[in-house]
């Protein structure tokens, strides 16, 4: 009997001290639910191999994502040793001590930011921008395109009806003017027995989504947001008649090109839109393309292309870094795996995965541009790319534009000078509040 | 020991007793309840931000009640609150006591039909939320099809349009639940002693009479009473209406706990919301005590 007990006591005692070391040698990473996590999880298993470290994940809902990480994060909280943090929140994660400063751990480990595509480096690691202090690797290269009908495109009824109507054939649009003669085009037509719409276009007011969408505009207008010379001085920069112009512009896509009911629509309202044969173009992330891609082996129904110029070549940024968060009691292991993350053949699997890559031995590659129909487009995309602010207060920024451009796009209240003069006056209000002004 | 023990409690006032079980209670209701709530006043005065836990709280005296008074957008959404209360507490009593009266006669099926009417307030508002975003939806949704069905006003978009949208939350909640104010009604209803009627026959007076003259002031405690319960939590309405507009298109359907939520829990500033807070509190408060004391008196006559 004795020697049962002794067993049972140290089968107990073997048991309990084996999950503490599988326990000690794992860690949480958390990130968006999207497609894009899928690939990581899979490419994640080769760190595992290699190290015998389990990565455990975390994804939340775009819809959600700021709310669960920032409030986790403002409660110092650990729950994630590693966060794929949204472009935005480097400003916040560095300035209120929530990401580790990594620039001693890149010079010990001989990762260099040279090796990373600039426009990426300079979006999602850097703070105060322009600076040489990281704050995170470039993880996923990401920007606003478009997608379309390719086949719709293709056939030639519809094509020499349209020229006949506008001069020029159907295609890639060369500029927003091009894309509205397109979507309205398209918009009540009957295709295949079923009445098309020209474009699902983001208008989501909860989050982010319509900011991210008027942006695509705006900055196709080349809008600044604040005095190049004086920072955090926007008057006559983001309220600026091309500003206004490119606003009624996106009004106008709304209300001429939209499908009814897209009111209050982002990410997957517009693939669902897409992808349901509503639309003959959809406003998305890259991150999305691969999905899109797969479901069209041969390239015959979708096209890819960058955001059109307007009269400047303008993208509005997406994608993230991925940071340790300094209130990880893992932060050696999650160190770990940056420094694999950042070696260019896992970089390549990544990218072969459907993750988008930032490392120049990727990008650089003469292969890289066959390697997908939107490789191109990613491309030209990350060199004109522009984001929204990025400082700490980055939410507080958000809000009121979300409202008030919800307000005059979707609600048809107000002029579109209003509402940029309503957007200027919160964000006053919000650098004072910082000490900025 | 246990006889001591016993022998001890057996010396024990009632009152002490009572004391003995009650303080645990009071305990918890302190710390869950009061210490929060006394908590949120004090930061009320502050310029506290939580995701700025390095800032100098600096004290600030009445200005964030000040700021919110004065502040146009807050007085909107007051005006979005309260409209958006009225409608609904309305349109559940009527229809609340409508379908009391109706199922109060007894009829085969009358307890499969409660049960049934019942259900749409045991979902969660949330799934609610999302999925009368789809009957709302004007290419597939139902609601849209029926509504055209009898009249066709051709394409509408009941989210989309800043006219519709406070229509379509009013709508959803009240078909929430008007089945609570039902239940209320209902059992007000069956509390009602037969022989009044029987004496209002004898009286000869006939059905509207006696629908004004018993009915009514007999169910009208009951009926008080759901829309006391609907009233508070119609002030605090947030995840339907997240899940259904997210406050849009614009503002239009942003009611004052949405707004609250923004600003304490996104744009973290939680002495200004902790004063918004409170302000909400007093209103609801106040309201409520006006109305518990309108609702007695109705019930003493």
């Amino acid at each position: 009997m004795k020697n049962k007990i002794a067993i049972l006591i140290s089968s107990i005692v073997f048991a309990l001290s084996s999950t503490q070391a599988v326990k000690s040698e794992s860690i949480t990473l958390g990130w968006a639910a999207w497609d894009p996590a899928n690939a990581l999880v899979e490419l994640s298993k080769d760190f595992t191999a290699q190290t015998g470290i389990e990565v455990n994940f975390e994804f939340v809902p775009w819809p959600n994502f700021a709310d669960r990480m920032l409030n986790e994060l403002n409660n110092k909280g650990k729950t994630f040793d590693l966060l794929i943090g949204d472009s935005q929140w480097i400003g916040g994660g560095a300035t209120y001590g929530h990401y580790v400063k990594l620039n001693d751990f890149f010079d010990k480990e001989g990762i260099s930011m040279n090796d990373f595509s600039d426009a990426t480096v300079y979006a999602y690691s850097t703070w105060p921008k322009g600076s040489e202090n990281y704050y995170a690797l470039p993880a996923m290269g990401d920007a606003l395109a478009w997608a379309y009908r390719k086949d719709w495109f293709d056939r030639p009824e519809l094509n020499s009806e349209f020229k006949a109507k506008h001069g020029y054939d159907l295609g890639v649009p060369k500029n927003w003017d091009q894309l509205y003669d397109m979507c309205t085009f398209f918009q009540g037509r009957e295709i295949d027995g079923q009445v098309r719409y020209g474009a699902a276009i983001n208008t989501e007011r909860g989050s982010e989504g319509i900011t991210m969408g008027v942006t695509a505009a705006m900055y196709a207008w080349g809008m600044e947001y604040e005095n190049p010379n004086k920072p955090y001085d926007m008057e006559g920069y983001f309220n600026a008649p091309n500003v206004v112009e490119a606003l009624e512009f996106y009004r106008k896509m709304y209300e001429d090109c939209a499908p009814p009911g897209h009111s209050d629509a982002y990410m997957v309202a517009n693939l669902d839109a897409y992808k349901s044969g509503q639309v003959a173009f959809q406003m998305n992330w890259y991150a999305f393309w691969p999905g899109v891609s797969k479901e069209d082996a041969d390239g015959r129904v979708t096209g890819f292309f960058a955001n059109p110029s307007q009269k400047v070549s303008a993208a509005t940024l997406g994608g993230q870094g991925i940071s340790v968060v300094n209130y990880s009691d893992k932060k050696d292991l999650a160190l770990q795996y940056i420094k694999w993350f950042a070696q260019p053949d896992v970089q390549q699997k990544w990218w072969d995965l459907g993750g988008y890559s930032c490392h120049k031995d990727v990008l650089g590659s003469p292969d890289f541009v066959n390697s997908a129909v939107y490789a191109q487009g990613f491309l030209d995309s990350m060199g004109i790319v522009k984001d929204f602010w990025q400082e700490p207060t980055f939410v507080e920024l958000m809000l009121p534009m979300q409202e008030h451009v919800h307000d005059y796009v979707v609600n048809g209240k107000g002029s579109a000078q209003e509402a940029l003069d309503k957007i200027i006056e919160e964000w006053v209000e919000v650098f004072e509040a910082d000490g900025k002004l | 020991m246990k006889k001591k023990i016993l022998h001890k409690a057996k010396g024990l006032s009632d009152r002490a007793v009572a004391w003995i079980f009650i303080t645990p209670t009071l305990l918890l209701l302190l710390a869950i309840n009061i210490y929060p709530l006394i908590y949120a006043v004090s930061m009320s005065f502050t310029n506290f931000y939580a995701n700025k836990l390095g800032k100098e709280i600096k004290w600030v005296g009445l200005k964030n009640y000040v700021k919110i008074l004065g502040k146009e957008a807050i007085w909107e959404r007051m005006q979005i609150t309260a409209s958006f209360m009225f409608w609904t507490l309305l349109l559940q009593a009527i229809i609340g006591l409508g379908l009391a009266l109706l199922l109060n006669k007894k009829f085969k099926g009358n307890e499969l039909l409660t049960t049934l009417i019942v259900l749409p307030m045991m979902l969660s508002p949330a799934v609610v939320g999302v999925f009368w975003t789809y009957l709302y939806n004007p290419q597939v949704g139902l609601f849209n099809y029926i509504v055209n069905f009898f009249y066709d006003f051709g394409p509408f978009d009941m989210i989309g349009s800043s006219t519709l949208a406070p229509w379509a939350i009013v709508i959803v909640d009240t078909w929430m639940w008007t089945p609570f104010t039902m239940l209320i009604c209902l059992a007000g209803l069956r509390s009602i002693p037969n022989y009044l009627y029987e004496a209002a026959e004898v009286d000869r007076a006939n059905r509207l009479q006696q629908f004004i003259y018993i009915t009514l002031p007999s169910v009208l405690p009951f009926l008080l009473l759901a829309l006391l319960f609907r009233g508070i939590e119609n002030f605090k309405m947030f995840d339907m209406v997240v899940e259904l507009t997210s406050g849009g298109p614009g503002s239009a359907t942003e009611l004052a706990s949405i707004q609250l939520k923004r600003e304490a829990f996104e744009k973290w500033k939680t002495g200004y919301s902790s004063a918004y807070a409170v302000i909400l509190f007093v209103t609801i408060f106040g309201f409520g005590n006006v109305y518990v004391k309108v609702m007695n008196k109705i019930k003493d006559r």
